[in-house]
């Protein structure tokens, strides 16, 4: 199980005078659900763009697979198998369900200078691209567009694309962002069968869902890892429950 | 798919009615409509490609028109050393190498430039675009040997086994199925894996990143293939008018192309052609109409059009093509 799929070395990130992430060293090890929790602001989605390749470090190193993938592009993180799903839903909102995951699913297979043959006539990849949906539960939205669905459902397409890249840690910030009760417990439900085969670092807000889900919890704040334990540690934690759990 | 779509039932009237009516103009004398025809053909074909990379890739080129240039000077220059001697190289009449230098000059320039612009996005795509295209216009204002600022009279045309350019009738009829296979060609790309990855990259392109796709080098063969198809259509321009000159590529050359794709509909693929009849029939009739309105009023028919682009932008999202065909994108 000590396996780990990334680590992050002593990663720091500036704005200006304002430090977003200091130090900051976690490990996700495999077929782990790690969540890393924090107050707004505590520099939570700019780990998210240092790890998934967005935003250069100032600071330290990303690890992979055993590689060095700090100087490595977004979308050549993603083929190597690091995918993320984004806070503020993403998509391309003009295309269909199936359109989008076909994409993602495109994406891994092979290049796409292929200039002929219409890509939605390929059952390599529609059918991936459909079973994905049934896994997250939008098989009957499928030809729905994107900009016709509701707040949650976008939120299970999110995790769609980001399954069919077929990854082997998926980087979720935010998941349940603005999501009503039902439709968390559904994505909580979602998350933890995926957890079962799937390495994962969380970022997540919602600490009911971050307590039934992370196998480990990192706490930041002001850019710090304060923290790091299971959920029971972390519940007992005299600096967490100081610094965040005892604000809410 | 059992019963054609609407925007399938207006691309096969526009596409005959430009089969039909201009042969049937020329075969009745009327040889100034063939000639109305041939240039908006030649310039449809222009707007087909620019729609590849404005209307489906979302990359607003405002240099669009300087591959009109290069494919038709490539022509002229050409057709001019065969006549007055040096420069071997190129020398020839031959239309099938003359057509293959302006497509690779094309490509090549579009590469070059692609390169370098897709570094950049938005109003900074924009201007970069446009400034390689006055940089060739002032290369060609530059070059005296082939008129300069005068232009260049193309004396012989492109000679073809079999075909002749100089029969008005069968260089609309090569110009026009130049363009159905344009037309064609970019209703393939667009549907394909490729233009997939192009649709994606113009309506989200850090979502196309983080799922692993290079949208820089995509979108750079997307402005190869759209450089290459202008500067064919540039050759039969050339062929057809006879006389090129720095002004073919003007920055207000390129806004016309523009105009087109975005009055008939960016990113439909029958919408370009459409604007491109509209320019080239209101260019011509709306002097006309206002001469007969108010004589001498003519010449300032720039100003209702321009009316009609900004209504066009206000009222007519997605185009005509978006008016006629609510709903359907690009089948």
């Amino acid at each position: 199980m000590s396996n780990p799929v990334l680590v992050t070395s002593r990663l720091s990130k500036h704005f200006g005078g304002v430090t977003a992430t200091d130090d900051v060293s976690i490990t996700v090890n495999k077929f782990e659900t790690h969540a890393v929790i924090g107050p707004n602001g505590a520099g939570k989605t700019t780990l998210v763009s240092q790890i998934s390749g967005s935003l250069k470090p100032d600071g330290g190193k990303v690890f992979f697979n055993g590689r060095d993938i700090t100087s490595m592009s977004v979308n050549r993180r993603a083929l190597a198998g690091l995918a993320r799903s984004f806070q503020i839903t993403s998509l391309v909102m003009s295309m269909t369900v199936l359109d989008n995951v076909a994409l993602a699913v495109q994406a891994r297979s092979g290049h796409s200078f292929k200039f002929w043959k219409p890509a939605r006539n390929i059952a390599s990849i529609r059918q991936p691209a459909m079973q994905i949906l049934e896994t997250v539960g939008l098989a009957e939205r499928a030809d729905h567009k994107v900009s016709s669905l509701s707040h949650g459902e976008r939120r299970q397409v999110e995790i769609a694309v980001a399954l069919a890249t077929d990854p082997d840690l998926l980087l979720l910030d935010e998941p349940m962002a603005g999501m009503g009760a039902t439709e968390s417990a559904a994505m909580v439900k979602l998350l933890k069968n995926l957890g079962k085969e799937k390495s994962i670092l969380l970022v997540e807000h919602d600490m009911d869902a971050v307590f039934a889900l992370a196998d480990r919890i990192s706490v930041l704040v002001y850019g710090r890892i304060i923290a790091t334990g299971t959920p029971d540690e972390i519940r007992k934690d005299e600096a967490v429950l100081h610094a965040y759990l005892g604000e809410n | 798919m059992s019963k054609p779509s609407s925007s399938a039932i207006i691309t096969a009237i526009i596409l005959l009615a430009l089969a039909i009516i201009p042969v049937t103009a020329s075969l009745t004398g009327q040889g100034f409509y063939l000639d109305l025809a041939t240039r908006l053909v030649c310039l449809a074909i222009a707007a087909v490609s620019l729609n590849l990379i404005l209307g489906i890739g979302g990359m607003a080129s405002f240099g669009h028109a300087v591959f009109i240039g290069i494919g038709a000077y490539a022509v002229g220059i050409a057709s001019y050393h065969a006549t007055y001697g040096d420069f071997d190289l190129v020398a020839t009449y031959s239309g099938l190498f003359q057509i293959t230098l302006a497509v690779v000059l094309s490509a090549l320039f579009a590469l070059i430039t692609g390169a370098i612009s897709l570094r950049t996005k938005g109003v900074h795509f924009i201007m970069i675009t446009m400034a390689f295209g006055q940089m060739m216009y002032y290369f060609f204002v530059s070059l005296d040997t082939y008129g300069g600022d005068d232009g260049l009279t193309i004396d012989v045309r492109s000679q073809f086994p079999l075909i002749s350019f100089d029969n008005p009738l069968q260089l609309y009829l090569v110009s026009y199925v130049v363009l159905l296979i344009s037309i064609f060609t970019v209703w393939k790309l667009a549907n394909s894996r490729f233009g997939m990855v192009l649709k994606g990259a113009k309506a989200n392109e850090d979502r196309m990143r983080a799922i692993g796709y290079n949208t820089y080098i995509y979108r750079l063969v997307a402005y190869v293939i759209a450089g290459a198809m202008c500067g064919l259509s540039g050759a039969l321009l050339g062929n057809f008018t006879t006389f090129i000159s720095p002004a073919m590529i003007d920055w207000t050359r390129s806004g016309e192309l523009m105009f087109m794709v975005i009055l008939g509909g960016a990113g439909t693929i029958i919408g370009p052609v459409i604007g491109a009849v509209i320019f080239v029939v209101v260019e011509h009739f709306l002097p006309i109409i206002m001469n007969l309105i108010k004589p001498g009023s003519g010449l300032y028919w720039h100003l209702p059009f321009g009316i009609i682009l900004i209504l066009a932008v206000l009222f007519a999202r997605g185009g005509l093509m978006g008016l006629m065909s609510r709903g359907g994108d690009d089948e």
